[in-house]
C-alpha cells in the first residue's frame, strides 16, 4: 500500500532500533551535544539515574524514521513534536537496548496532509508521549 | 536560587550565521543509522526537486540548541544546568533546511513555570535563511528537576 491510499487508522510499518553506547557517541559528536548523562555512568547514576540514557534527541530522530521511510522524501515532514516522558538506559555491552517504534495515521487535513500518531516503547514503556508528527502526503 | 520569570517574552539579537554543509548533514544521518539518499545524494535530492541535500527533520536541534545557550546559561535566568532534562520539544518546518543555507536564529523565551519545584522553560527559535525567510520554528521545554 503506497501513501496515496491512506486512511485515517492506516499503521505505518514497524521498526525497531537498537541502542548502544557506541551509538550514543557517535549522536554526541554529530549533534554536539556533550552532556555528560549521555556517556558517564559514574555521573549519570550520582544524578539519580538508572544508567547512562540515550539522548531524548537521538530518540526522536530514530523514532521518526518510520515515517521517512514511508513517505520516501523527508521534506514531507512539516511538523514533529513530543514529550519526553520516560529514560532510554543503555548499558555497557555489546548487546544494547531496543526502541519498538509504531505509527498511525490519526487524522486527514487539507491540503493533502496527515497527521502521523507515533508510538516509541523500550522495555515495555513508552519512552515518548503524544508523538506527532504532520506530513504532506505525495500528490 | 530560583528561576526568574522576568525573563518571559525575553528576545535575543539573531545570532551569526550557520552555514549548513554537506558532510555535517551526512554526519549526522549517519548518527541516526539513517541511509536515506536525500541526505547523501547530491543527485537524488535534485532529482526530488531540491537544491541540495536536505537534512533530516531533527537536524534543526544543532543549530537551535547552540543558539539557546545564550538563554540556559544566562546567570541572570538562574536555570540549574546539572539539573536539567529536555522535557518536550516541537518542530515546525516552514521548508526543508539544504546543504548551503546560511541560518540565523532569533531567540526567544516563550514560556517559564514552577511545577511541583520544578523549573521549567520554553525556548522558542525562529531559524532563518539569509534573505530572512523563515525555516523552521523549535520550541523546547527543558526542565530543572527541583532538589528532593
Amino acid at each position: 500500500m503506497g501513501v496515496e491510499e491512506v486512511a485515517v487508522g492506516y499503521e505505518l510499518p514497524e521498526q525497531e532500533f537498537t541502542i548502544t553506547r557506541a551509538d550514543l557517541v557517535r549522536y554526541a559528536g554529530a549533534s554536539g551535544d556533550f552532556n555528560i548523562i549521555h556517556w558517564n555512568e559514574r555521573v549519570a547514576r550520582e544524578v539519580g539515574l538508572p544508567n547512562v540514557i540515550a539522548h531524548g534527541m537521538f530518540t526522536m530522530g530514530l523514532a521518526i524514521r518510520v515515517v521517512t521511510d514511508w513517505v520516501g522524501d523527508p521534506s514531507a515532514i512539516v511538523e514533529y513534536s513530543c514529550r519526553f516522558t520516560r529514560p532510554v538506559p543503555v548499558p555497557d555491552d555489546s548487546v544494547g537496548t531496543v526502541l519498538f517504534v509504531n505509527a498511525k495515521v490519526t487524522e486527514l487535513l487539507d491540503s493533502n496532509r496527515a497527521v502521523i500518531a507515533l508510538t516509541a516503547k523500550n522495555d515495555g514503556v513508552t519512552v515518548l508521549g503524544k508523538a506527532r508528527a504532520v506530513v504532506t502526503l505525495p500528490a | 536560587m530560583a528561576i526568574n520569570t522576568e525573563f518571559i517574552g525575553r528576545t535575543y539579537p539573531a545570532t551569526a550565521p550557520y552555514a549548513v554543509g554537506r558532510e555535517k548533514i551526512r554526519e549526522f544521518a549517519r548518527s541516526l543509522g539513517d541511509s536515506n539518499p536525500m541526505y547523501f545524494d547530491v543527485a537524488a535530492a535534485q532529482t526530488a526537486g531540491h537544491s541540495d541535500l536536505i537534512a533530516p527533520p531533527t537536524f534543526a536541534i544543532v543549530i537551535s540548541m547552540g543558539s539557546g545557550e545564550q538563554v540556559v546559561f544566562d546567570p541572570e535566568l538562574g536555570l540549574d544546568y546539572t539539573r536539567v532534562v529536555h522535557g518536550d520539544q516541537r518542530f515546525v518546518h516552514h521548508r526543508p533546511i539544504v546543504a548551503g543555507d546560511e541560518l540565523s536564529c532569533v531567540v526567544s523565551v516563550d514560556d517559564i513555570r514552577t511545577v511541583a519545584g520544578n523549573d521549567m522553560i520554553t525556548v522558542k527559535t525562529e531559524i532563518m535563511d539569509s534573505l530572512g525567510a523563515p525555516v523552521s520554528t523549535v520550541y523546547s521545554l527543558l526542565l530543572s528537576r527541583g532538589e528532593e
